[in-house]
């Protein structure tokens, strides 16, 4: 099995992986008691999906890596997940917004994974999809309240579109391991799903009374090829500190 | 659907009998056939050869999974099925489709109020109307407790990934609805 294959399964693990942490993150201290649950929940969704996707990823890639080894014992610059989901957390307006664009891009993307040539894939896909689209009605439902909600609520919401909005154009980049999986058969092109995406998120950012910024605005990219903003570091400092000190350690 | 057809040969009827004992380990009112997530067992009779049993999980990180196919093997094992092998099957995936009408009732009875709705009608497409300014999920939902529809949802996430936390305006009791999946 090709290398491209086993790098757009990490690239897929790696999303599902560093949102879900964070999103736990968040435990023990949400706006309320609901929206704490449902971070956590969401989580625990997409904590299911990245062992899924790593575990695969690790058989493939057929080098004693299985999918512990690849969450917790790989540096930085191994990472490919989209940098949109390495961003801090910041206000709950920020983390929502974060959640909604990826939502919906996550939604886009695994309906092409369904169609998957790899029944593995297709599986995974076939599976995390319902409940991707119970976050995504979610964070969209959200998105429409916070933004159309007090004088407060809908100036932190804007902020947070308009901050996070330079990390979305990395999620419709083609590079070589995307144009391999489509070539096989296994895969989505990210380019495809661009269209979409915008007239969704238009949609729901109109319901929202926020404003959508220029779709030709500068885009970040790179988190896919491994280069990353430095919240990503800090996350897996946090995240692998006990593997890293005590490698192996089981309970 | 379950590979579990009136042609199977008897130990296969018996261990579905035996695993229909097991509870879940989440909600113990329904048995792990009741909520249609054993998909296949496979066993000769023989107990020095091998019994697999497919099970498959309800949400990807449902910290569930695990103990319930602890407690499935330990089962087996109790009533003399030495070597049990459970095996998850993610494919295809489960939906609350397969809840049998008697798991629903269960659930009922157990003050949980079963999904509405089927879930393999549903395309998977998020339709916008239902989003605008509302939660989103079907209602109405019947309260399990006094059979009232005036109820509303108070958390899309309730205690387990499968469910939603529910109030009912009319007896005014909280309850957790198994979401439609």
């Amino acid at each position: 099995m090709s290398n491209d294959t086993v790098q757009y399964l990490l690239r897929l693990g790696d999303n599902a992986l560093i949102l879900s942490h964070r999103l736990s993150e968040w435990c023990g201290k949400g706006p309320a008691l609901e929206e704490d649950m449902a971070l956590a929940n969401t989580a625990l969704d997409l904590l299911g999906q990245a062992r899924l996707w790593l575990s695969y990823a690790g058989e493939l890639e057929d080098a004693g890596r299985d999918e512990d080894a690849l969450a917790y014992r790989r540096n930085d610059r191994q990472f490919c997940n989209l940098l949109l989901v390495e961003r801090p957390n910041g206000s709950y307006a920020d983390t929502m917004v974060r959640q909604f664009f990826f939502d919906a891009w996550h939604h886009l993307a695994l309906q092409g994974l369904c169609r998957s040539a790899d029944e593995r894939i297709a599986g995974i896909a076939a599976k995390a999809i319902k409940e991707v689209e119970y976050h995504l009605r979610r964070s969209s439902d959200l998105v429409v309240r916070l933004g159309d909600g007090t004088a407060q609520s809908q100036k932190m919401m804007q902020r947070a579109v308009d901050e996070l909005w330079t990390y979305t154009g990395e999620m419709f980049e083609s590079d070589g391991v995307d144009e391999q999986a489509v070539v096989a058969g296994i895969g989505f092109d990210p380019v495809a799903l661009r269209e979409p995406w915008l007239s969704y998120v238009r949609e729901v950012l109109s319901e929202a009374t926020l404003r959508i910024p220029p779709a030709d605005a500068f885009m970040q990219k790179g988190g896919k090829q491994g280069r990353h903003t430095e919240a990503l570091s800090y996350l897996l400092g946090e995240m692998q500190y006990l593997q890293r000190a005590y490698p192996g350690a089981q309970w | 659907m379950l590979v579990r057809s009136d042609a199977v040969t008897t130990p296969v009827r018996q261990v579905w009998d035996w695993l229909a004992e097991v509870p879940d380990p989440e909600i113990p009112a329904v048995s792990v056939v009741d909520l249609g997530i054993v998909r296949e067992v496979s066993w000769s009779g023989d107990p020095s050869q091998e019994c697999l049993v497919a099970v498959t999980p309800t949400y990807s990180g449902c910290p569930a999974t695990e103990v319930i196919a602890r407690t499935i093997a330990e089962t087996l094992k109790e009533r003399g099925i030495p070597q049990v092998r459970v095996e998850t099957r993610l494919a295809p995936a489960w939906t609350t489709d397969w809840l049998t009408p008697e798991a629903r009732e269960k659930l009922r009875r157990y003050g949980i109020a079963p999904p509405v709705g089927q879930a393999a009608a549903a395309e998977h497409v998020v339709d916008l109307s239902r989003i605008r300014r509302q939660g989103g999920l079907p209602t109405p939902i019947v309260c399990p407790h006094c059979g009232s529809t005036h109820t509303e949802c108070v958390s899309a996430f309730g205690s387990t990934p499968c469910k939603a936390l529910y109030r009912c305006h009319a007896c005014k009791e909280p309850f957790d609805y198994f979401k439609c999946h």
